[in-house]
């Protein structure tokens, strides 16, 4: 008799009363406060349920230029400690220059300008210039802390701005992709990642005057800088206190009048009090993202590890340097290279038609079924409509995002499910016609079909990977979709078509195949 | 008991003599797509072309003039206005922007938020610099084509190489049709048009794949056959199951074309237009143009499934 092991019945009724389980939560009110997070419906792309996706590129020329400045800072002091003489020294994203007439000191150079920092290389390109900067791996290693750090800090200004649920992922080479869902407006998130926020406290050089300093008198360890309203100052190089020492800002109101207020972490404070008990009398310059923004004279030394910025804030613009404080700088300038945002009205219109396109598609396949295969096209409706309820269950489960394009794939998965029945159900009819019984014309059916199911199958399984491997966003989506439908429909139109089928053979001993 | 016997019915159709005709209808629709790629190109989305793209909404029908007449202040190239949908309420606005950089789009955007105001639901804002547009472009190419050579290998490991052939030949005839039709019809060219691609490209592996299997099957089993009848026999064998699965699928994806929306509209065109015409090369290039080698000389003894079978 034609028999299927209690087990494996047990099993392929398990599987799909697994799938259906996971797939319940897709067709409940309100899912989020009234199901577990572990019993969730599938994920929405952006364009289902409107949002806004942001690309970004960390500037790596600016940064690697940021870094080549301080390296050309320690080059100095290097020399100066070894005692070696210079004629000129600079610096660009591609190296620090430094110019030594003399080959006895060049030579002599090279050892204390390569123990500055871990992976440099040190060469002589002929000019009597020595080139400065970083070996391969070294150079790698620096664009990758660069990004990772650039993710931690886009992370931490989203997460303080308080939008539901970001998604914020390193894309590809130095890309950040952030996806904002629900966002219609993304502007002030814009301006948010807009801004390094790198801040410096720096001592004024009071050695000299700008207007001097413009004309020649300029210690090379001091520079010109601007400030906000347009005022020049002259300041020191090197910070006396670092940006990434602090630990808090808010906003304060000092007379009336909003200002933002910050903390020192303990080594911070321990400087600044430092600063400000040797530097009585002398300006600060508060230096932020490159200007000035306050420079006040120090009064008495501050050892409370805590300040405040004055200046004309209005509460909106306080509250967002405060934010931008406490998130920490970035290392890097972000250029904002795509920008994609799909209003909730578009996204529900989108699932709508998507919805109704599915549901004519199903049905029309139902019906010429039926009138092809008659009750073996009743059994493949069975077995397409689990298979759904199977894809959906899956990508619920993984928590998968579905897309636009993912819905197309999913109603794909019906012709592919399909398919494999298809081609079970015309072998046995040439099994019958070659002369065999039915039980085992329904034998090879399934049996010989196998081979060719997986074959048609794996070879759309490579174009899903390749898709999955290249795409991006929707795309993936689509790829994720696709190869889930895959699979379940291998499971529903071969294993739980052949239950079936069993099921009704053993019930009604046919003489006939009813196709 | 079924009702659309003529289909399940036994064929005994004689497509190895149409296939000179074939061949040169084959030839003259991929020159004909080759032209057409060439001399119009094909629009492109702003996924490809960098630009802005904007869809608006607004209560009452969308007047196109006086918004043009209204955003003509705004810095842009090519300027394109469009109504969408069947009332006339919503709006398309795209603009090239050739040399402008990511700072300007963006800029342009606000703008014309600005100009237009809250009158208007804001649908889809989209902007996309030129540098990303050409990676894309790039990664897309580069997807397709590798796509295609991994399926030809996995065929040339699975049959022989005389099939992967075969396979590789229909698949750059289905692609090169369909991009043609994209390009001629003027189909807006999008990153979902790459993933409709390489999707048809699936289906019409899978539909070459059954024929492949039939012809190896048969091979081995009528080992006297001349091996033109065989591949003829071998089609008529699965004619039934190549229109029972593309009349399936067709049926799925129509409603789609028709009613699954405006930002499905070119994805469902690429595989609905994939279908048809990877299912008549299925039969008329892969299948057909194995006559030009000795099948016998190289199918070698071998196991017919390799998966094993289930039970």
């Amino acid at each position: 008799m034609y028999k299927l092991s209690l087990q494996r019945i047990v099993m392929i009724l398990a599987i799909c009363l697994l799938g259906i389980f996971f797939a319940v939560p897709n067709f409940v009110k309100d899912p989020k406060t009234t199901l577990p997070s572990w019993w969730q419906p599938v994920n929405l792309g952006l364009d289902l349920q409107g949002g806004s996706s942001l690309l970004l590129e960390v500037d790596m020329k600016t940064a690697l230029k940021d870094r080549m400045q301080t390296l050309e800072d320690s080059a100095r002091a290097a020399l100066k400690d070894a005692r070696i003489r210079y004629q000129s020294i600079s610096s660009d994203e591609d190296g620090v220059k430094v110019k030594i007439e003399s080959t006895n000191s060049r030579a002599k150079a090279m050892v204390p300008l390569r123990k500055m920092d871990d992976g440099l290389k040190v060469t002589d390109n002929g000019n009597d210039v020595l080139v400065v900067n970083y070996d391969e791996p070294a150079l790698n290693e620096i664009k990758r802390k660069l990004i990772d750090q650039s993710i931690e800090i886009v992370r931490k200004r989203i997460d303080e701005y308080g939008t539901n649920e970001p998604i914020i992922q390193s894309q590809g080479e130095g890309r950040i992709l952030v996806q904002l869902p629900g966002v219609q407006n993304p502007e002030e998130v814009k301006v948010l990642l807009g801004k390094t926020a790198k801040m410096t406290f720096h001592l004024v050089d009071s050695s000299t005057t700008v207007a001097e300093a413009k004309r020649g008198k300029l210690k090379s360890s001091s520079r010109i800088i601007r400030g906000i309203e347009g005022e020049q100052y002259v300041i020191v190089r090197k910070p006396a206190v670092g940006g990434e020492t602090l630990t808090d800002a808010g906003v304060s109101f000092q007379e009336g009048a909003p200002a933002v207020s910050f903390k020192f972490n303990n080594l911070g404070a321990k400087k600044f009090g430092e600063v400000t008990k040797n530097n009585i009398g002398e300006q600060l310059a508060i230096v932020l993202d490159d200007e000035v923004i306050s420079a006040p004279t120090i009064q008495s030394a501050i050892t409370g590890g805590s300040g405040v910025i004055t200046g004309n804030y209005t509460s909106e613009s306080a509250q967002e340097l405060a934010l931008l404080l406490r998130s920490g700088a970035l290392p890097a300038p972000l250029n904002i290279l795509e920008e994609r945002t799909v209003g909730a009205g578009l996204g529900a219109d989108s699932i709508e038609a998507g919805i109704f396109a599915s549901v004519i598609g199903f049905i029309g396949v139902v019906v010429f079924l039926v009138l092809a295969y008659g009750l073996f096209g009743l059994f493949t409706t069975i077995t397409v409509f689990l298979n759904l309820f199977l894809m959906l269950g899956a990508l619920s489960l993984i928590g998968a995002t579905l897309t636009l394009p993912g819905i197309a794939g999913i109603i794909l998965t019906i012709g592919m499910a399909v398919d494999a029945n298809v081609l079970i159900f015309e072998r046995m009819r040439e099994e019958v016609k070659g002369g065999r019984s039915i039980k085992d014309a329904i034998e090879s059916g399934f049996s010989i079909a196998w081979g060719t199911i997986i074959d048609s199958n794996l070879t759309t399984l490579i174009a899903a990977a390749v898709l999955f491997y290249f795409g991006s966003g929707p795309v993936r989506g689509f790829a994720v979709t696709l190869s889930i439908g895959i699979a379940t429909s291998m499971f529903t139109s071969v294993t739980v078509t052949r239950l079936i089928i069993a099921a009704w053979f053993n019930r009604y001993k046919p003489k006939t195949l009813p196709i | 008991m079924t009702m659309l016997k003529f289909i399940t019915k036994d064929t005994n159709i004689n497509f190895m003599k149409a296939r000179y005709f074939t061949y040169i209808l084959s030839s003259i629709m991929v020159i004909l797509s080759i032209a057409s790629i060439y001399l119009k190109s094909f629009n492109f989305g702003i996924d490809f072309s960098g630009g802005v793209l904007m869809e608006i909404k607004s209560e009452q029908p969308i007047n196109i003039e006086d918004i043009r007449s209204k955003l003509s202040v705004v810095k842009l190239d090519e300027l394109n206005l469009q109504t969408i949908g069947t009332e006339g309420k919503e709006l398309m606005i795209r603009a090239q922007a050739d040399n402008a950089n990511d700072e300007a789009q963006r800029k342009a955007v606000a703008e014309i938020r600005e100009i237009l105001g809250n009158n208007y639901e804001y649908r889809r804002v989209e902007t996309v610099g030129p540098q990303v547009g050409d990676e894309l472009k790039m990664a897309g190419t580069i997807a397709s084509i590798l796509a295609i050579l991994a399926i030809a290998i996995y065929i040339w490991v699975r049959f022989e190489w005389q099939f992967a052939i075969g396979a590789l030949l229909g698949l750059f005839h289905d692609t090169i049709i369909v991009v043609g039709l994209l390009s001629f019809f003027r189909f807006d060219f999008s990153l979902t048009t790459i993933a409709a691609i390489l999707t048809l490209v699936g289906y019409s592996v899978n539909d070459k794949v059954v024929t492949y299997d039939r012809i190896r099957e048969n091979l081995k089993k009528y080992r006297k056959m001349p091996q033109e009848e065989l591949i003829n026999k071998s089609i008529n064998d699965i004619f039934s199951r190549t229109i029972l699965t593309g009349v399936t699928t067709l049926i799925a994806v129509i409603p789609l074309y028709l009613w699954g929306g405006d930002a499905l509209e070119s994805f469902s065109f690429t595989i609905l237009s994939g279908l048809i015409i990877g299912t008549y090369s299925s039969i008329y290039v892969s299948a057909t143009i194995l006559n030009l080698f000795d099948l016998r000389a190289v199918h070698h003894q071998e196991e017919d499934n390799y998966f094993g079978t289930i039970g």
